[in-house]
């Protein structure tokens, strides 16, 4: 070995000699992004809403309370809560219920050319705008909007009237009913839906299916014991997208939908207008708690079992 | 094509990949449908049966257990979608089980088991449904070669035992040949020959199943005539083949040799077509380039009349 090696490669010997330097140069940067930017902030929240705010002054009082938590438990809170959580849930169950079927497609048949068209098919919605695909829906289906159109060109107006007459699902038009937010929701949030559950299709061989089948299992039973199992892990991870990112939006309820307040209008008033960062804070924390509590059942109920 | 199978039979498809082996396997299973023809199994026309009502099960080349069930689950799981009771199922799968020298791990996942131990589990779950046949799939193919000797024993006594048919699909002809009762070699889409192991080994009737089936030479129809007067080519078996003092049938240039442990493979060149001769341990190895006379035993030399020659 002759001792006249440049700088450069003797560096690189020394990782070669030391690979957890070169590991720890690595991860570093990254780690402390995560730590102190992401997780820092996130932190920080959470401490927030340990804090209450003083009624008279409207100044944040730094000491450690559980009162702006039981100020959640208030009726007109409570129900933000009890509105969002229901949304969430049910936008979260019409997604698997839609996406299964179009993410089975992809998985199974679609081949080349079909496959490109739905990679492209679910995507495109995902490069434009999201405030300009919400206004659009509330185009489709304001009171002078398309559906109104179509459904009065067909004479079937009084189907629209009568559902928009049912109570808390119905209002003066779609766009201003719960319906309207939901089907928004579901519309935005679908793509996160379908790609996982596709993912997890398609790892599923075919040779598992005819298995299935070999064995006596009529195509009904192989989906309930097979394909279904086997999804499950991806309609999983689908509905940790759509129930938390419905839980976190504020922009949709505020743009088609009642005046009732989600979560995320809610955080988005109380830190803002009304300079109540403590209660923000507890509100914010509410999609955490139900995430964590939603994941420990998954587990508990096997959902990862097949990964 | 034709196919016959005797019912309790050790039934092998032979044939490299591509063959349409597989096919023929799953025409039976019904995960395929023919264009034309028909499947008949146990005297009942099957053409038009869905899998699941067919009395046939498979074992799959890559086992396709059910990674989300514990290995009882698995076994049970054909009893599951019938709708046996629960006691019932778990008893019967155990006894497959430990059919299989599988007793006792019920409790596992299939991700905790070797790969022989999942190709149990994979024929106790067909074996546990009684059925009247069992299709096997390449079953052998992902064992390493240990493990599939072992294997090739225990399926056979385990074939007798139950004296079920097992119709089983592989490219490795020693063990269609150790195993089966009757063979069927195929190539691109037909079948060359059926018939017993010995049979298809000695008299082999294409020059495809002479070279598949122990790589034996094929000798051209001109040098055939030349031989013995018969326009046909003919397969001869290296085994048989021996060198010999200037009185040969034949004359060769040695062009190779491969040391194979037990014998010696000679590559010869005989008027421009190659030959291999198997030599005893005990003989000397020529030199490369010389010279070398042959004969071999008589009836060695068979003259193949197959449906493509």
């Amino acid at each position: 070995m002759s001792d006249t090696t440049s700088a450069p490669s003797r560096i690189s010997d020394a990782f070669w000699r030391q690979p957890t330097i070169l590991l720890l140069l690595l991860v570093t940067p990254p780690l402390l992004w995560l730590g102190i930017v992401y997780l820092g902030s996130l932190f920080a929240l959470l401490a927030q809403s340990f804090f209450s705010i003083d009624e008279f002054t409207g100044l944040v009082r730094y000491e450690f309370t559980l009162k702006t938590y039981a100020e959640l438990l208030r009726a007109s809170n409570f129900d933000i809560l009890i509105r969002t959580i229901v949304m969430a849930s049910a936008v979260t169950i019409a997604s698997a219920i839609i996406a299964f079927p179009i993410a089975y497609y992809a998985a199974r048949y679609a081949r080349g050319r079909w496959k490109a068209v739905f990679y492209l098919g679910i995507m495109l919605p995902l490069w434009s705008s999201y405030l300009v695909k919400v206004y659009s829906w509330k185009l489709i289906l304001a009171k002078e909007g398309i559906l109104n159109w179509f459904f009065e060109t067909l004479y079937l107006s009084w189907i629209l009237e009568a559902y928009l007459a049912i109570p808390v699902v119905g209002g003066n038009s779609l766009s201003v009913s719960w319906t309207g937010t939901f089907l928004v929701f579901v519309y935005v949030w679908l793509p996160f839906m379908i790609l996982p559950v596709q993912a997890a299709l398609e790892r599923v061989p075919p040779s598992m299916l005819e298995a299935s089948g070999d064995l006596g299992a009529s195509s009904g039973q192989t989906l309930r014991h097979v394909i279904l199992p086997l999804a499950l892990p991806g309609i999983i991870a689908g509905s940790i997208f759509t129930f938390s990112l419905t839980m976190g939006d504020y922009i949709i309820p505020q743009i088609v939908g009642t005046s009732a307040r989600m979560i995320g209008q809610a955080v988005y008033q109380f830190q803002g207008t009304a300079g109540n960062i403590p209660l923000a804070a507890a509100f914010a924390v509410v999609p955490i708690f139900v995430m964590g509590i939603y994941l420990t059942l998954a587990k508990r109920a096997g959902a990862f079992d097949a990964l | 094509m034709n196919l016959d199978i005797a019912e309790g039979e050790f039934f092998a498809l032979l044939g490299p990949s591509g063959s349409g082996k597989t096919t023929c396997l799953r025409l039976i299973a019904g995960f395929e449908q023919p264009t034309s023809g028909s499947v008949v199994i146990f005297g009942e026309d099957a053409t038009r049966v869905p899998p699941y009502r067919r009395p046939v099960n498979t074992v799959f080349q890559d086992y396709a257990l059910f990674p989300h069930l514990n290995i009882l689950d698995n076994v049970a799981y054909g009893l599951m979608v019938r709708g046996e009771k629960k006691a019932a199922r778990r008893q019967a799968s155990e006894e497959a089980l430990s059919l299989v020298a599988l007793a006792g791990f019920g409790g596992r996942k299939p991700s905790e088991l070797s790969g022989g131990q999942r190709q149990r589990v994979a024929l106790a779950r067909a074996l546990v449904l009684k059925p009247k046949v069992l299709l096997l799939d390449e079953p052998l193919g992902a064992l390493d070669l240990k493990l599939r000797e072992q294997m090739q024993t225990e399926l056979k006594a385990l074939q007798r035992r139950l004296g079920i048919t097992f119709i089983f699909v592989t490219h490795d002809q020693g063990e269609a040949l150790s195993m089966a009762d009757r063979v069927a070699v195929f190539d691109r889409g037909h079948i060359q020959q059926i018939g017993a192991p010995q049979n298809v080994y000695d008299r082999p009737e294409t020059p495809f199943v002479a070279d598949f089936v122990g790589s034996s030479n094929v000798l051209p129809a001109h040098l055939v005539a030349q031989l013995i007067g018969e326009t046909a080519p003919a397969s001869l078996r290296p085994e048989q083949i021996h060198l010999t003092s200037a009185d040969g049938k034949l004359s060769g240039k040695v062009i190779g040799s491969a040391f194979l442990g037990a014998a010696t493979r000679l590559e010869l060149d005989v008027e421009g077509n190659s030959l291999s001769v198997l030599l005893p341990k005990a003989a000397s190895v020529p030199e490369l380039d010389s010279t070398v006379h042959l004969t071999w035993d008589k009836d060695a030399l068979h003259v193949m009349r197959g449906p493509d020659v």
